[in-house]
């Protein structure tokens, strides 16, 4: 196991420097001009080729990559083009509301969603079962930036209830800071809630027909100790494996829900900086996604075998 | 569009109005202004760029030698007067007592001349001032001493100028970098201290009270000129990406001002009795299609001509704020209506009846040939976007063969800086606003400038213009200014470095329990809670 880790993890090396190349080329590439945007519409040409040369953005391609590696490799990411601010401290800031809304929209979801999958199948062609069914697909269909509009006119706008926007820190208290991601958390679990209660109900039917289960009833276990303890265990390869694909589409939904709610995440960042050009903090971001990404992947390969004993590495 | 029907639409969740309301949402702390700006301040220091975000930022931060007020008019700001001599060749401006830039350090003379000269690298009208001066002097602390080569009646109009870049005073240490170079700290003298510690760079910017900040004992204030009273400990500036959400948080009392709300929202803020809705910058903002004139078929003064008889200021407009016809304007020629240069001169270009058939007549007769014309347009701008869209209607119209390049912001700067034909990525025409401040007269519109290679993007050739232009500085007088300007206008209609279309007015909109909003720009000054 711990040598299976070890391989893993060494593996991310090669997997985050063909990433750090990928995105240094694609954004070589792409079109824009930061010094153009730095300047303002109002500048010339001169005043434009000014900034472009203070920020030293014409010089060579493998001039400005190779300086990039090399900082990379002692830790730091560089300086924003546009707020001189250091890369990291930028991602620092935001790190937070993004790990918040994605930690409280994986709990919500989780919670809501497995027992309404368990329940489906085990009702299966109920009004129960329909009713779960048909709130997945209103969950897929509905962007989350309708959803959540439609909370924040509600619950904030003419009930006074919640904040329509913004974030506060975990260190200003549980209630400020849970407060303000009630919403956003509801908006954006909608979809995430949608794809695991249907992968739960149509793995426990599965599971519900094996002969295990027909056992257990016929000694005498319960409703629920079948449901949760024989055959949910058994289902959670399947759910725990589209958990961790479903964190990509939440990485995703993020951008839209910290946007619609005004919270200062890793989402908004990115965006910002891709619409200005901001090159250091683009690539710092795509760097950390994928490290997030790659590193999740592996705790749910990891959590197999706690699942499944036969599992072995 | 279809967004904000869907939070309209919402209303029809009626059950809600009838649940008990809990205020439990975040409420207001009566000494905090929070504001909600035009978009994030992503470049903190103003002499680098041009973006209004950062002049109001700025203003701030930093003060400046003159102020600029209601009537379009200078008056002293960190100076107690000024001594004319020489007949007009020697200025000599004495600074306030009591300055003192928020690090502690007192202003002196050295500060105001490090950032005049900065300054003066960057602004089109600070050029002309450094082409005219002899020297630029700091005797001692208190003491600011301009020896020109000859009269130059427009310096205090320079140093007062809201039109971006403004010459705001900076420590001599940040004032000597370089002008193509952003400054790393935020140190002015101005009424509010900027909090580095508490930027977060995309979301939000803070702000509090300068306590050594000195306002003048006497004037109103107007403007940015007078004295600057501040009523809050701390203002919070913040960035909503969302114009809904902004909305939003405006209403239910989390936010207490919103600098710029879109045009389809205005009504139903209007609607509201707790929200003051006012036009506060009565230049607007211009529109215009600017040509490329180094290329076919808009290196031609006869097509770009021709093109005038198609433009309907009031379909741009309308496409961009709507129909209210209070929050826009058509028949605007080269200088921003009701300001001193606007005039009626050549403005039959514009007014007269509109006649596609002569636009093709016209443009046949210049020499069109059906080139191609590469429009670029900004989509991620709504407002940049609605006059493109109308654009190439207009060009489609005329008979002129449109390829229509819709892509966003980063990419429409990156472009045009091409000077390249179409074939090989350049272009032939964009759409930019620019506020009426920075179209006020010809010594801050680079847009009406002809000197070809080093002129604005799109680099017209206009030597008639530039002779005019040089004629308005010299010019001894308002009068004097006025009579130059028509001139202008009227070249400017036979050079047509660009097509005006239209001027439409950005409204503010704030809670009402906020009183003494200046006009103009958004300053925090004056401002009380009630």
């Amino acid at each position: 196991m711990f040598a299976y880790i070890v391989r893993r993890i060494l593996a991310t090396i090669p997997v985050m420097a063909i990433v750090a190349l990928f995105v240094f080329s694609l954004l070589y590439i792409a079109p824009g001009d930061p010094a153009a945007v730095i300047a303002g519409d109002q500048a010339t040409p001169a005043d434009v080729e000014r900034i472009r040369a203070s920020l030293g953005l014409d010089r060579p391609f493998v001039v400005r990559f190779g300086e990039w590696v090399f900082r990379i490799i002692q830790g730091d990411l560089g300086l924003s083009i546009f707020t001189n601010l250091p890369v990291t401290r930028m991602i620092a800031q935001r790190i937070e509301p993004t790990l918040s809304l994605m930690v409280v929209t994986l709990v919500l979801a989780i919670t809501i969603a497995v027992p309404m999958g368990v329940v489906a199948a085990w009702k299966s062609g109920s009004l129960i079962d329909r009713m779960v069914m048909g709130f997945a697909v209103l969950g897929f269909s509905v962007p989350v930036f309708v959803v959540g509009y439609l909370l924040a006119y509600v619950f904030a706008l003419e009930l006074d209830w919640l904040p329509v926007q913004g974030y506060t820190p975990i260190s200003n208290g549980l209630w400020p800071w849970f407060q303000n991601l009630i919403l956003p958390a509801v908006a954006l679990g909608g979809v995430y809630i949608a794809l695991i209660a249907r992968i739960t109900r149509a793995t426990m039917m599965e599971i519900l027909q094996q002969d295990y289960i027909r056992t257990a009833r016929a000694k005498g276990a319960g409703q629920t100790t079948i449901l949760f303890l024989h055959a949910l265990k058994n289902a959670a390869v399947p759910i725990v494996t589209i958990i961790g694909i479903g964190l990509a589409g939440l990485i995703g939904g993020a951008v839209v829900t910290e946007s619609v709610f005004a919270i200062p995440g890793l989402g908004r960042l990115t965006v910002d900086a891709i619409l200005r050009r901001d090159y250091p903090v683009i690539q710092g971001v795509i760097l950390l996604f994928s490290f997030v990404y790659v590193l999740v992947n592996l705790l749910i390969d990891l959590s197999y075998t706690l699942f499944d004993p036969r599992i072995r590495y | 569009m279809f967004r904000r029907q869907l939070i309209g639409g919402a209303a029809s969740v009626a059950m809600a109005s009838s649940l008990p309301r809990f205020a439990v949402a975040q409420r207001r702390d009566a000494r905090v202004l929070k504001f909600i700006a035009q978009s994030d301040l992503a470049v903190v220091d103003p002499i680098i760029t041009t973006a209004y975000v950062s002049r109001n930022h700025a203003y701030m931060v930093w003060d400046t030698l003159y102020g600029f007020d209601e009537n379009y008019k200078p008056s002293p700001q960190m100076v107690e007067g000024h001594v004319v001599e020489d007949d007009g060749k020697r200025i000599t401006m004495t600074l306030r007592d009591g300055l003192k830039f928020h690090d502690g350090e007192p202003v002196r003379a050295r500060d105001a001349v490090a950032s005049i000269r900065r300054w003066g690298v960057r602004d089109a009208l600070g050029q002309v001032l450094f082409s005219q001066l002899d020297e630029l002097s700091a005797p001692d602390d208190k003491t600011i001493v301009f020896r020109l080569k000859k009269p130059f009646p427009l310096l205090f109009e320079a140093l007062a100028k809201p039109a971006t870049p403004v010459c705001f005073i900076m420590p001599e240490r940040l004032a000597k970098t370089d002008p193509g170079t952003a400054i790393r700290e935020v140190i002015g003298s101005g009424p509010f201290r900027f909090k580095a510690d508490e930027r977060v760079a995309g979301s939000r910017v803070v702000y509090e009270k300068f306590a050594d900040y000195v306002p003048r004992a006497s004037g109103t204030p107007s403007w940015t000129a007078g004295p600057k009273h501040v009523n809050f400990d701390r203002v919070e500036w913040h960035v909503m990406p969302d114009a809904a959400t902004a909305a939003a948080a405006l209403q239910n009392g989390e936010m207490d001002w919103w600098e710029q709300p879109t045009g389809d929202l205005q009504p139903m803020l209007r609607r509201s009795r707790d929200i003051v809705l006012e036009i506060p910058d009565p230049t607007g903002l211009c529109g215009m299609a600017r040509f490329n004139h180094l290329h076919p078929p808009f290196n031609n003064p006869a097509i770009r001509r021709a093109l005038l008889g198609a433009v309907s200021q009031e379909d741009y407009m309308t496409s961009v704020i709507g129909t209210d016809r209070s929050l826009w304007r058509e028949n605007v020629g080269f200088f921003p209506p009701e300001t001193p240069l606007a005039s009626d001169a050549g403005m039959e270009a514009l007014t007269s009846p509109r006649d596609y058939d002569k636009v093709k007549r016209d443009l046949a007769a210049a020499g069109y040939k059906g080139e191609k014309v590469v429009l670029i347009a900004a989509s991620d701008f709504p407002s940049l976007n609605a006059l493109a869209q109308v654009g190439n209607d207009m060009l489609t119209k005329a008979g002129m063969n449109v390829e229509f390049v819709s892509t966003d912001w980063g990419s429409v700067v990156q472009r045009r800086a091409s000077k390249e034909p179409v074939e090989k990525g350049g272009w032939s025409m964009f759409f930019t606003f620019w506020a009426g401040l920075d179209m006020f007269n010809p010594g801050v519109q680079q847009a009406l400038r002809g000197h070809g290679q080093a002129a604005w993007f799109g680099w017209p050739t206009a030597p008639k213009l530039e002779e005019l232009r040089n004629a308005w500085f010299e010019a001894p007088d308002a009068a004097g200014q006025k009579a130059v300007g028509r001139d202008i206008q009227l070249q400017a209609f036979q050079d047509v470095p660009y097509l005006p279309v239209g001027q439409y007015f950005q409204a503010t909109a704030y809670r009402r329990d906020l009183t003494g909003v200046l006009k103009g720009l958004p300053l925090f000054w004056n401002v009380k809670r009630a």
